[in-house]
């Protein structure tokens, strides 16, 4: 069937077979592969993209689901003035070991602060609950989120 | 892992969408959230021919108060119940442990109602307070009660043509409190134990209503009707809500497994029990 969905900003048009997966179609029809497949069966949250603004794993939504719809993947976070600062956030917080779960909890992060400028240290963890690092590095991952906060913050009021 | 082959039907309105199930017969499935059902189906446990996507028919994400009762229309998410102020009670204290964040801005309550999964957390909510799922196949709209409507494991009363589009879920006229405690092991896993409990008063601080439902610890989700009976009508104290955990600990039959055994289980409803009728009268008593 055909479909259109706008990824990052541009619009990618093709035409899917309906048991294609969001994840499988991001990844492999439009080529952007950092989205990632982790456990495949709902629990990990390495596939996470913002589908409408919201974050969701992409391996339990029907390419055909996101029809219509803006996905942005981690491809998309970064602006044209550089990295997105939830970005600079996990790379000057170390927020991340081996970097398999980071595109997934850097957009649950960017949709979180999206939405609350300065979150506690328990709603930055409610808001990630749904992605797992396997290396364990929450606490960091958390500072960076933060850290980003603080900083969008801080920009916004200097403005 | 993909899921195998299947036709897509996306359907605009509820009518194509009960008119495409019919069509389709035993083969079809409807898919709104698809959070238990698309891993199912990529698990190949389940392998409908066709697929009926509800998700872009207009005016079934509404959730709200009207006529004495809460609303919940078919595309409502677990997020919209969280974020809702219609809520109350059990609704409102179950709502942020379904699943984990992400999944909850794609499932729907509704869904998770009709899949009847026996570790499903809605039905032992809704048990406890009280709805009526609405169902709507060819011949028009009927309401079930949610205790005629759970059947069994992934089984419910619902026609093989009707489609859940809304749950009618009464809201408590006087005073009223609710909770939902789960224990799980991580964020996203089954409840091992979970216990829904729901409490209405009287005047004279009386019970006037109550509903105790159990989560994991029985083959479908438990409404423990003798110990609702026991609680109507006297007033709310520890001794009796220690009577009524025996009885609930009487009515759940848990098993062995990876989350634990089946004595501690007992155990863990027995404590959540009276732990959760307590927090539903402190709610009750303040409301």
């Amino acid at each position: 069937m055909e479909i259109t969905i706008t990824i990052n900003g541009s619009d990618h048009a093709s035409d899917v077979e309906p048991r294609t997966l969001l994840v499988d179609h991001i990844r492999r029809t439009v080529g952007l592969t950092g989205t990632h497949v982790g456990c495949d069966t709902t629990s990990c949250g390495a596939c996470t993209v913002l589908m409408d603004g919201k974050p969701v794993k992409a391996c339990t939504v029907l390419a055909a689901q996101a029809d219509g719809t803006e996905v942005t993947t981690v491809e998309g976070l970064k602006t044209a003035d550089g990295l997105h600062p939830i970005q600079s956030a996990f790379t000057d917080d170390h927020g991340l070991q081996c970097g398999f779960c980071t595109p997934g909890m850097m957009l649950v992060g960017a949709s979180l602060i999206a939405e609350n400028a300065d979150p506690s240290d328990d709603e930055v963890r409610w808001a990630i609950s749904g992605n797992l690092c396997r290396c364990t590095g929450y606490i960091n991952i958390v500072k960076a989120i933060q850290t980003a906060a603080a900083r969008v913050a801080e920009s916004s009021n200097g403005s | 892992m993909f899921p195998s082959r299947f036709d897509l039907v996306v359907a605009q309105s509820v009518g194509e969408a009960v008119e495409a199930k019919a069509d389709a017969g035993e083969g079809g499935r409807f898919l709104a959230g698809g959070q238990s059902l698309i891993p199912m189906m990529k698990m190949r446990v389940a392998f409908p021919e066709t697929l009926i996507d509800i998700n872009r028919i207009a005016g079934l994400d509404a959730i709200e108060q009207s006529n004495g009762h809460l609303q919940v229309g078919a595309l409502v998410r677990h997020a919209d119940v969280v974020a809702s102020d219609a809520t109350f009670g059990a609704i409102a204290a179950a709502a942020p442990w379904v699943a984990d964040p992400l999944v909850r801005n794609r499932g729907t309550m509704c869904g998770s109602v009709a899949h009847c999964d026996p570790e499903g957390d809605w039905n032992s909510v809704l048990l406890a307070t009280g709805a009526d799922v609405v169902a709507q196949g060819p011949n028009g709209e009927r309401s079930i009660s949610i205790a005629d409507f759970v059947d069994g494991a992934f089984t419910s009363t619902l026609g093989e043509d009707e489609l859940v589009v809304g749950l009618r879920i009464p809201v408590p006229s006087g005073r009223s409190g609710g909770s939902y405690l789960k224990l799980e092991r991580k964020v996203g896993d089954y409840a091992t134990v979970a216990v829904a409990s729901h409490l209405e008063l009287d005047d004279s601080g009386a019970i006037s209503a109550a509903g105790l439902a159990l989560t994991s610890v029985n083959p479908i989700n438990t409404k423990v009707a003798d110990a609702e009976a026991l609680l109507v009508g006297q007033q709310p104290s520890e001794d009796l809500f220690a009577e009524a955990a025996e009885l609930a600990a009487a009515a759940a039959e848990p098993r062995d497994d990876v989350r634990g055994t089946a004595a501690w289980k007992r155990q863990v409803v027995r404590t959540y029990t009276k732990r959760g009728l307590a927090a539903a009268a402190q709610q009750a008593e303040g409301s």
